[in-house]
């Protein structure tokens, strides 16, 4: 992805913004609120026209039509996305939706199934989504994504409404999905020691700018991290992974200025 | 890992929705057979089902001389099946693009009256019956105008969609404005009009299938029969659309060019519908409630069922309208509300208990 930048109005809310991502590979977006995480995913996902360059596989991106994107790229967004009264495994099935026409085969419902299990949520299958909590709304959702079968997952704050050991879980199933079906992964996480401990990449943002790339270790600094956050950290090493202390606001972190 | 989560429960699914479907053809039938014995000449329901049949296979069945002294089948052909056949069809087109409606605008409220399409085509009847002015004359007077107003309110909230951005709280705001200006022409339009336009205006309103015929029941059958294939055949993107725009986009539906689809789809076989009948209320609101309940929200099997309840709805409604007062014909529009309105509420209470 070379050179992304996109407006809305007259605000530029990315601005050349370029990464690449491999398969296996899990990509954390980190950043502050409103440094363009979301908006990244958007673009990714030709919800929204970015100016620029995607290429998949040396393909470019707006060369492909909306149902071949969708086959090849899943999204998860960050709220809402389910309607009241399907239930669990309709939801779900909505995930084959570009690779089905009109009835739903044998193979659909076994992907279903199989999202389902590996979400852990085969035995609610048949509830009402609104009668869902938060979280197993959340696990809905990226169960939703893992069923439409597709090469590049895209997620929004996977793990925002999900419990500490929830939280694990899924940040486990992700980073194991991408390396056992040889998925790209890209994940905007707020928390950054999950993001440093599942993430084989981090890509921080700020003001629709990438401030840095590279693997959690290299990237999570307490200077990184002031420069980004305008906090100030103290960042440990725990068995090669970094692990971020938050202190306090930074009184000077516009001087703070990074390369 | 290979598992077999939520598939049974989903095929238990399948199969109550495919029941749900047939027991209402079955009702439907019954229904018809009650609705044709109804009106002045006394015919019981076996002979109105004989009747039927022997206008639709001529020679095919031997009438009974009862039959044919009363001319039985010249009354159920020559003056009654259009009119139950005419509800159905009616209904059936209703429920659909309530259903449609809901679903593209993820608004339980959504639906043919609350954007403001009823409502203009009132205004285009009330032109048409106080200043004598249309498009087209004679007997079609009231009914052009009717539509013309019905779509021009649809192409208007669809053009306010298109420059404020095509989004349902947009669709939904825009409509209710309308609603809201036409009902202000309409009552203008009462108030300087004479006490016979008042009444007919009125009369107009509270909807009615006295006015069927064969011709008439030819046009809307023609319409519904050819969206509805259509909008069942995008089942899929209505589901996707019910998930929200970004997710539908996200799984590959073409989002403002669907909107924009079906909410047309809907308003012409709406317009259709209400430029012969008059305002038809709440069977394009209760009736996909009625079935989103009893069978979920899969619009593959929704789409037909909330049809097939609309049709039912609508038939049942002008049976009742038309022997509830012997003597008198309620307006099956007032019929409607009376009947669906309590029944809906009952459900919702009970749904908010469970």
């Amino acid at each position: 992805m070379q050179e992304l930048s996109y407006s809305y109005r007259d605000r530029q809310v990315l601005a050349d913004v370029s990464f690449a991502l491999d398969a296996g590979e899990v990509i954390g977006l980190v950043g502050p609120n409103g440094s363009g995480k979301t908006t990244l995913l958007r673009c990714l996902d030709r919800i929204l026209d970015p100016e620029g360059d995607i290429r998949l596989d040396g393909r470019d991106l707006c060369s492909m039509n909306r149902p071949e994107i969708s086959r090849t790229i899943a999204y998860v967004p960050q709220n809402g996305g389910t309607s009241g009264s399907a239930t669990v495994f309709e939801t779900v099935l909505m995930g084959r939706r570009p690779h089905l026409r009109w009835s739903v085969t044998e193979e659909d419902e076994r992907k279903v199934s199989e999202a389902l299990s590996l979400l852990g949520i085969g035995g609610f299958a048949s509830r009402r989504v609104d009668r869902l909590s938060g979280g197993e709304r959340q696990r809905v959702l990226i169960a939703r994504a893992i069923a439409q079968d597709a090469r590049i997952l895209l997620l929004d704050e996977p793990t925002s409404a999900l419990d500490v050991r929830s939280q694990i879980e899924v940040m486990a199933l992700l980073s194991r999905l991408a390396e056992e079906r040889r998925l790209a992964v890209v994940a905007a996480i707020h928390d950054l020691n999950l993001a440093a401990r599942y993430c084989h990449l981090l890509l921080i943002l700020k003001d629709g700018r990438v401030l840095g790339r590279g693997t959690p270790p290299s990237l999570l600094t307490g200077r990184m991290v002031r420069a980004a956050y305008g906090i100030e950290a103290s960042v440990k090493d725990e068995m090669g992974v970094p692990y971020v202390v938050p202190l306090r606001p930074s009184n000077n972190d516009n001087l703070v200025e990074i390369e | 890992m290979m598992t077999d989560f939520g598939r049974e429960e989903y095929a238990r699914l399948t199969e109550k929705r495919a029941l749900f479907i047939t027991a209402l053809i079955l009702i439907l039938v019954a229904l018809v057979g009650i609705a044709v014995t109804l009106g002045s000449a006394d015919l019981p329901v076996a002979d109105a089902y004989l009747a039927i049949f022997a206008g639709l296979f001529p020679g095919a069945v031997d009438l009974p001389e009862r039959m044919i002294e009363s001319n039985a089948v010249g009354i159920v052909w020559g003056w009654r099946l259009h009119r139950v056949l005419f509800a159905i069809a009616a209904g059936f087109g209703l429920a659909i693009a309530g259903t449609v409606m809901q679903g593209v605008l993820r608004n339980p409220l959504a639906s043919p009256f609350t954007l403001g399409i009823a409502s203009a085509a009132s205004c285009g009847a009330s032109v048409a019956i106080v200043l004598g002015a249309g498009i087209l004359s004679g007997g079609y007077l009231v009914v052009g105008n009717a539509f013309l107003f019905a779509m021009l309110a649809a192409g208007a909230i669809y053009g306010m969609a298109r420059l404020r951005g095509m989004g349902s709280e947009t669709m939904i705001l825009a409509g209710v404005a309308l609603m809201y200006l036409f009902s202000a022409v309409t009552s203008l339009l009462q108030y300087v009009g004479s006490a016979e336009q008042l009444q007919a205006v009125v009369f107009w309103m509270f909807g009615s299938l006295d006015k069927s015929s064969w011709p008439k029941l030819g046009i809307v059958t023609a319409v519904v029969a050819a969206v509805v294939p259509l909008l069942l055949w995008r089942a899929w993107d209505l589901n996707a659309l019910a998930e929200g725009d970004e997710v539908a986009k996200s799984l590959g539906v073409p989002v403002e060019r669907s909107m924009a689809g079906f909410m047309l789809a809907a308003s012409l076989v709406t317009a259709v519908i209400i430029c012969f009948t008059g305002t038809i209320g709440f069977i394009g609101l209760v009736a996909p409630h009625i079935t989103r309940m009893a069978i979920g929200a899969d619009h593959r099997t929704l789409l037909p069922a909330s049809g097939l309840v609309g049709a039912a709805l609508l038939l049942g409604a002008d049976c009742l309208a038309r022997t509830v007062i012997p003597g008198t014909i309620v307006p099956v529009g007032i019929m409607t509300a009376f009947l669906g309105i309590p029944f809906f509420l009952y459900l919702f209470m009970r749904r908010r208990d469970a």
